[in-house]
C-alpha cells in the first residue's frame, strides 16, 4: 500500500515536470501575458525552482491532501474530487452489487448443469459481454434504450437540481436516470463474475469433502448451497479487488457517455481541454483507490475465510 | 458490388481451406503436437481462428476490396445510411466507413499484435530473471511489480497520452508494450521459481550446463506455453484498450482510421448516425471475442491438467 501511493505520487510528479515545457509555457505565447506574470504563476503553483525541491514540496503538498488547482475549473482539485467522488462511489457501489449478485447466480447455474445447453448459452453469453468494449456497450444502450425505445431519460444533469419536488419524485428521478450507467457498467462485470464463480464452483464439486457429502446421503440441494456453493464464494471475495479497477476504468466512459458528473466525466474532460494539473491528481487518487480497494478485499478475505483467521 | 463477391470468396476459400487442411498423425506426437490435436478438437476455439484468419486477409486485401479510399472526401453525400455503393454508410465528411473500417483494421490489429509481441518479451525477461535471481533481489522486483500493477493501465496511459500529446502509431505500440508486460512476468517468475525446485533442473546443473544453456534450452520451453496463452488473451484485450484510446481521441490520431477513433468520429451524433458505431464496434467485438475463445482454448490444450476441472 505504501509502495504505491509512493509509486504513484513520484510518476504524478514527473509526467507532468517531464513533459514538454511545463503548462505556462504555452501563455508566453500570447502577447498579453508578460514573462514576470508566468513566472509569478510558476511561483505560485510551485514550478519553479530546482526539480528536487520541486519535487519535496509536492510530496509535502500531497500529505497533506493538498492535490494543487484544476488550471480549467479554476478550483482546488480536492473540492472538484469531494465532489464528484460520492457520484461516482455511487455508481459503482449500485454496479458491483447488482453484478456480483447476478454473476454469482449465473455462474452457479452454469456450474449446476455443467456441460448442458443452458451451460454453454450461458457461457457464450458471458464470453460476449466479457469481449465488449466499454464504451460501446453504453453507446449502444444509450442508442437503444435511451433514443430508439425512449426508456429512460439520456440527460444526467437536471436530477441533481430538482430541490422544490418532494424527495419520492427525486428518488424516482435519479432511478430513473441511474438505470443505464449502473447496468451497463454491472453487465460488463456480471460475465466477469459468472466466469470466475463456475469454475470456482467446477473446482470445489472435485474436491473430496464434496464426494463425502454425496456419500453421507446429504441431497444434491443441499451438497449444491452448503458445501459447493460456501467454498466457492471465497475465490470470488478476491474477485473483488479485482473487479474494483475494471470498474473504475469502465466509470470513465461510462460517465462522459451518459454525462453523469463523476470522477471519471471529470477526467475525461481534463484530458479533453488539456489539464495536466488535474489528470495527474486523478490518476494519484485512482492509483490509491485500487490500493484501497485491494486491501479491503485482502480483509474481507480475512474475514470470510475461517482458516485464515485461525492462522493470524 | 464485385468487391463484396470477392470477399465473400475469399473468406469463403478461407475457411474451406483451413477446415480440410491436417496434419499427418505422427507415431510418437510431441506435446506441442498433442496441443494442437486438442486445440484443433475444439469447434469454438476453431471457428475463431478462421474468423480471424478471414478478418486479417480481408483487412489486409482492403485496397482491392473497396472502390473508396479512407480519406476520400464525398461532401455530397455526407452521413448516408448504409447503401449498396455505401454498404457501411458514410462519415460527416463522406468518407466510406466500410473502407474507414477495413484500413482502421490495418492499424487496430497490427498495434494489437505488436504491442503484445513487446509486451511478451519484455515480461519473459524480467520474469525470467526475477525468477533465477536470488529471494532478495526477486523480492525487491516483484514488489515493484505489485505497485505498478495497482495503476490502472487505463489511467497510466490516459495521463501520459494526455500530457505528452497526440502519438505517432509506432510511440502507440512501444506505449501499451511497456504498459502490458507486468502481468506476464509474474506469470513466468512463478513458473520459474516452480522449476527450480524440479529435479531435471539439479540433474542439467549437476551434469555441468552453463546458466545461458539452462535458460535456452530447459526454463524458456518450459514456461512458453503460458505465456502463449496470456499473449493470445492479451491480444483481445488490447484490442479493446487501444480502441477506448481511440475512442477518447487519444489513440490512433486522425486521418488515419483506427477502430476507436471512427466510433470517436460518429460519437458526437449518435443518434442520427448509428452506423458509424455498430460496424466498427462490431470488428472490435468480433476480434476480441475470437482472442479470448482461442486463449481460453489454448490453456485447455497446453495443460491437460486443468482439463479435468473445468
Amino acid at each position: 500500500m505504501g509502495v504505491v501511493v509512493a509509486l504513484a505520487t513520484t510518476l504524478s510528479f514527473f509526467l507532468i515536470r517531464l513533459a514538454p515545457g511545463d503548462p505556462f509555457s504555452a501563455l508566453l505565447e500570447n502577447p498579453r501575458v508578460s514573462p514576470e506574470h508566468v513566472a509569478r504563476l510558476r511561483a505560485e503553483y510551485g514550478f519553479d525552482g530546482p526539480i528536487h525541491e520541486q519535487f519535496a514540496s509536492y510530496v509535502a503538498r500531497v500529505a497533506r491532501g493538498d492535490l494543487g488547482d484544476s488550471f480549467t475549473h479554476r478550483r482546488p482539485v480536492r473540492a472538484l474530487v469531494s465532489e464528484r467522488l460520492p457520484r461516482t462511489m455511487l455508481l459503482m457501489g449500485l454496479a458491483l452489487a447488482t453484478s456480483f449478485a447476478l454473476g454469482i447466480a449465473i455462474g452457479v447455474v452454469q456450474a449446476w448443469r455443467a456441460g448442458s445447453a443452458v451451460d454453454k448459452v450461458l457461457g457464450a453469453v458471458a464470453m460476449f459481454f466479457y469481449s465488449l468494449p466499454d464504451f460501446w456497450l453504453a453507446l449502444v444502450v444509450l442508442y437503444i434504450f435511451g433514443y430508439k425505445l425512449d426508456l429512460f431519460p439520456t440527460t444526467m444533469i437536471p436530477a441533481f437540481h430538482l430541490g422544490a419536488v418532494p424527495w419520492w419524485e427525486r428518488l424516482g428521478e435519479a432511478a430513473a436516470r441511474l438505470t443505464m450507467p449502473v447496468a451497463t457498467l454491472a453487465l460488463l462485470t456480471t460475465a466477469l463474475v459468472a466466469r470466475y464463480q463456475r469454475s470456482a464452483m467446477l473446482d470445489v464439486s472435485g474436491r473430496d469433502f464434496v464426494r463425502t457429502a454425496r456419500a453421507k446421503g446429504v441431497t444434491e440441494h443441499g451438497v449444491l448451497f452448503r458445501h459447493v456453493l460456501r467454498n466457492a464464494l471465497l475465490p470470488v471475495v478476491t474477485l473483488l479487488g479485482l473487479a474494483f479497477p475494471a470498474l473504475l476504468a469502465g466509470s470513465v466512459f461510462i460517465e462522459r457517455i451518459f454525462s453523469y458528473q463523476g470522477i471519471g466525466y471529470l477526467t475525461v474532460e481534463a484530458v479533453r481541454n488539456g489539464d495536466p494539473e488535474l489528470v495527474s491528481s486523478l490518476v494519484l487518487l485512482m492509483a490509491v483507490l485500487v490500493a484501497i480497494g485491494n486491501l479491503l478485499a485482502d480483509l474481507l478475505y480475512a474475514v470470510v475465510d475461517p482458516r485464515l483467521r485461525a492462522r493470524a | 458490388m464485385f468487391s463484396w463477391l470477392l470477399a465473400a470468396l475469399l473468406i469463403g476459400g478461407v475457411c474451406w481451406g483451413a477446415a480440410r487442411w491436417r496434419v499427418a498423425p505422427a507415431a510418437h506426437p510431441g506435446p506441442w503436437r498433442t496441443a494442437m490435436t486438442r486445440f484443433r478438437s475444439q469447434g469454438p476455439a476453431m471457428a475463431s481462428v478462421y474468423l480471424l484468419v478471414a478478418l486479417v486477409v480481408v483487412t489486409a486485401l482492403a485496397p482491392w476490396l473497396v472502390s473508396f479510399a479512407p480519406t476520400d472526401t464525398l461532401i455530397a453525400a455526407s452521413e448516408q445510411a448504409p447503401t449498396l455503393t455505401h454498404p457501411f454508410g458514410t462519415d460527416f465528411a463522406g468518407r466510406d466507413v466500410l473502407s474507414r473500417v477495413l484500413y482502421g483494421g490495418q492499424v487496430s490489429l497490427p498495434v494489437a499484435f505488436l504491442s503484445v509481441l513487446l509486451a511478451a518479451t519484455i515480461g519473459t525477461a524480467y520474469g525470467a530473471a526475477a525468477g533465477l535471481a536470488s529471494e532478495r533481489v526477486d523480492g525487491i522486483m516483484m514488489r515493484l511489480i505489485d505497485a505498478v500493477l495497482a495503476i490502472p493501465r487505463l489511467f497510466l496511459l490516459i495521463a501520459v497520452l494526455a500530457i505528452w500529446g497526440n502519438p505517432s502509431v509506432p510511440m502507440l505500440i512501444l506505449l501499451l508494450g511497456l504498459t502490458g508486460w507486468f502481468g506476464v512476468s509474474r506469470i513466468v517468475r512463478a513458473e520459474v521459481r516452480a522449476l527450480r525446485g524440479e529435479e531435471w533442473m539439479m540433474a542439467a546443473d549437476a551434469l555441468g550446463a552453463s546458466r545461458r544453456r539452462t535458460l535456452w534450452r530447459h526454463v524458456l520451453p518450459n514456461v512458453l506455453s503460458p505465456v502463449i496463452v496470456a499473449a493470445t488473451l492479451g491480444v483481445g484485450n488490447i484490442v479493446l484498450l487501444e480502441a477506448a484510446l481511440g475512442y477518447l481521441g487519444i489513440g490512433v490520431q486522425p486521418p488515419t482510421p483506427s477502430w476507436g477513433n471512427i466510433i470517436q468520429d460518429g460519437a458526437q451524433a449518435l443518434f442520427t448516425v448509428w452506423w458509424m458505431f455498430v460496424f466498427p464496434g462490431l470488428a472490435i467485438v468480433l476480434t476480441a471475442m475470437s482472442f479470448n475463445i482461442a486463449g481460453d482454448a489454448l490453456r485447455d490444450a497446453l495443460d491437460p491438467r486443468q482439463v479435468g476441472q473445468r
